[in-house]
């Protein structure tokens, strides 16, 4: 293990393997340490979706920005991280959501997002098997999509090597060393590496090493809430390509996975806060119930698997990224709130070229990100979760 | 022609002895990332075929014991049930 480092990212989920790539192809000298396997954290447990359909401008001016980097990821990286724009389909089963998707739209617009109102027959043209009875109108933008985590992580990873990064796994920070105020390495169960600057980007236990570095554990107050997914025997492809949610149902989703064409059947039901992992029974009969409700033969196609993973929320579901200004030399990118995998690329960039330049060409507004917002008691409108 | 593609080891995603031991090649012997980057044992059969081969072949190429090969964790259902039958309305074949 190196016991020197320009920079040390904890955490070895899709948000710290993309900040150790992006450093790394900016010349520095960064060494990510994963406490598990590279992923193992939330990235591998998500429903890898990529949308721009939120309802703020911060976070549809960073996703716009991230589609155009996912069309690209898989050239830049040397390695096929399967990205599809399959879209995104939110339905609606009132009259007042129609409205609310006709102010989305208008929003999305505005910065470049083609999303569109859609009539339930051509909500059955995309998805084949939806039962459109049941809505009024769709919340349709074919531009959003999906990729496979795994890969993606493994992608970053090897080409962040391959520049020069080293990744050291089952590797758990046990101390990050400051001395009057300014970071100088981290303390680890293998060595310690000594460093200038520290990146938190451990998510759901991002908390966890902010107390390590001397914060109050609710300075930036992420909490991890488990969240399930339900997936079935893989199905024939293009039956249920984009992700599709009826918010008003429990904002329960489902989409087909891009590798096999299973589908990943999720809901808004949550345990929490805790660090406990263990799939439950009540989440299979509650996932299930919306999911045949939306595309009732999914009745008939068997349930193959079902586990658990966080969705690391704060209090306004938005993620702090960014510096810490107590504390020279540590910076932050966590708290992703269910957003981490799809923000990946940009927040990464970003955060290397903050450390580096000072500045990033990346539209990442620091200031509706800022992780000193909680404790000025300043909060974002929830951004709105989901997929 | 070589033996390419013949072996297969995961029968449910078609995955063959040559693509895992050209993985552990490329230095990921990890069964966790063989796993997901082959998506060898998340099938129907929840890697009760190919998992054990995998742990040997992992053995045989890297030197480990068997038994220090931690498993993956086996996921919820233990076999593969229609969503008809969890919620309810339909009885099991």
């Amino acid at each position: 293990m190196k016991s020197k480092a320009e920079v040390v990212v904890i955490g070895g989920g899709s948000t710290g393997t993309s900040i150790a790539y992006h450093l790394a192809k900016l010349g520095v000298d960064v060494v990510l340490v994963e406490k598990g396997y590279l992923g193992s954290g939330s990235t591998f447990r998500c429903a890898t979706g990529i949308r721009q359909q939120f309802t703020d401008e911060a976070n549809i001016k960073l996703q716009r920005y991230n589609i155009e980097r996912w069309k690209k990821l898989s050239e830049e990286l040397e390695y096929d991280v399967n990205f599809k724009q399959t879209g995104y389909l939110f339905l609606a089963t009132t009259e007042e959501e129609v409205e609310a998707f006709k102010e989305n739209i208008k929003l999305h617009n505005k910065f470049d997002v083609p999303t569109r109102l859609i009539s339930p027959e051509e909500a059955k043209e995309i998805v084949p098997p939806l039962n459109v009875d049941e809505f009024l109108a769709g919340q349709w933008n074919p531009t959003d999509g999906k990729a496979n985590p795994f890969k993606t992580v493994f992608a970053f990873a090897r080409k962040a090597k391959e520049l020069g990064a080293e990744i050291y796994e089952y590797t758990e920070v046990i101390d990050v060393i400051a001395e009057n105020n300014e970071v100088k390495g981290v303390k680890t169960d293998k060595g310690t590496i000594k460093a200038d600057v520290v990146i938190n980007a451990a998510n759901a236990w991002a908390p966890i090493i902010n107390e390590m570095v001397g914060l109050d554990k609710e300075f930036i107050p992420i909490k991890p809430y488990k969240h399930q997914l339900v997936k079935t025997e893989p199905l024939k492809e293009g039956q249920i390509d984009p992700l599709v949610c009826p918010p008003a149902w429990n904002d329960s989703y489902l989409l087909q996975d891009g590798e096999d064409g299973g589908v990943l059947c999720g809901t808004g039901l949550e345990y929490g806060p805790t660090y406990d992992m263990t799939a439950t029974y009540e989440f299979l009969r509650e996932v299930l119930k919306w999911a045949t409700k939306i595309v009732p033969a999914l009745k008939y196609a068997h349930v193959i698997r079902q586990w658990a993973g966080f969705y690391a929320k704060t209090p306004d579901s938005n993620p702090a990224i960014g510096k810490i200004n107590y504390i020279d030399g540590f910076y932050i990118a966590a708290g992703f709130s269910g957003h981490g995998f799809m923000m990946a690329p940009g927040v990464g960039e970003a955060m290397a070229e903050l450390i580096v330049k000072g500045e990033t060409k990346v539209p990442l507004d620091w200031d509706w990100y800022d992780p000193h917002r909680f404790e000025r008691g300043e909060l974002r409108s929830a951004a709105f979760q989901i997929g | 022609m070589s033996e390419k593609g013949e072996k297969i080891i995961c029968r449910c995603n078609d995955v063959t002895l040559e693509e895992i031991e050209a993985l552990i090649d490329q230095g990921v012997t990890d069964i966790e990332t063989i796993k997901r980057l082959l998506r060898v044992g998340m099938g129907p059969c929840q890697g009760r075929t190919c998992i054990p081969m995998i742990v040997s072949i992992i053995a045989r190429k890297t030197g480990k014991k068997p038994d220090e090969i931690k498993l993956p964790t086996t996921r919820i259902p233990v076999r593969p049930v229609p969503a008809g039958v969890l919620v309810g309305e339909m009885d099991e074949e």
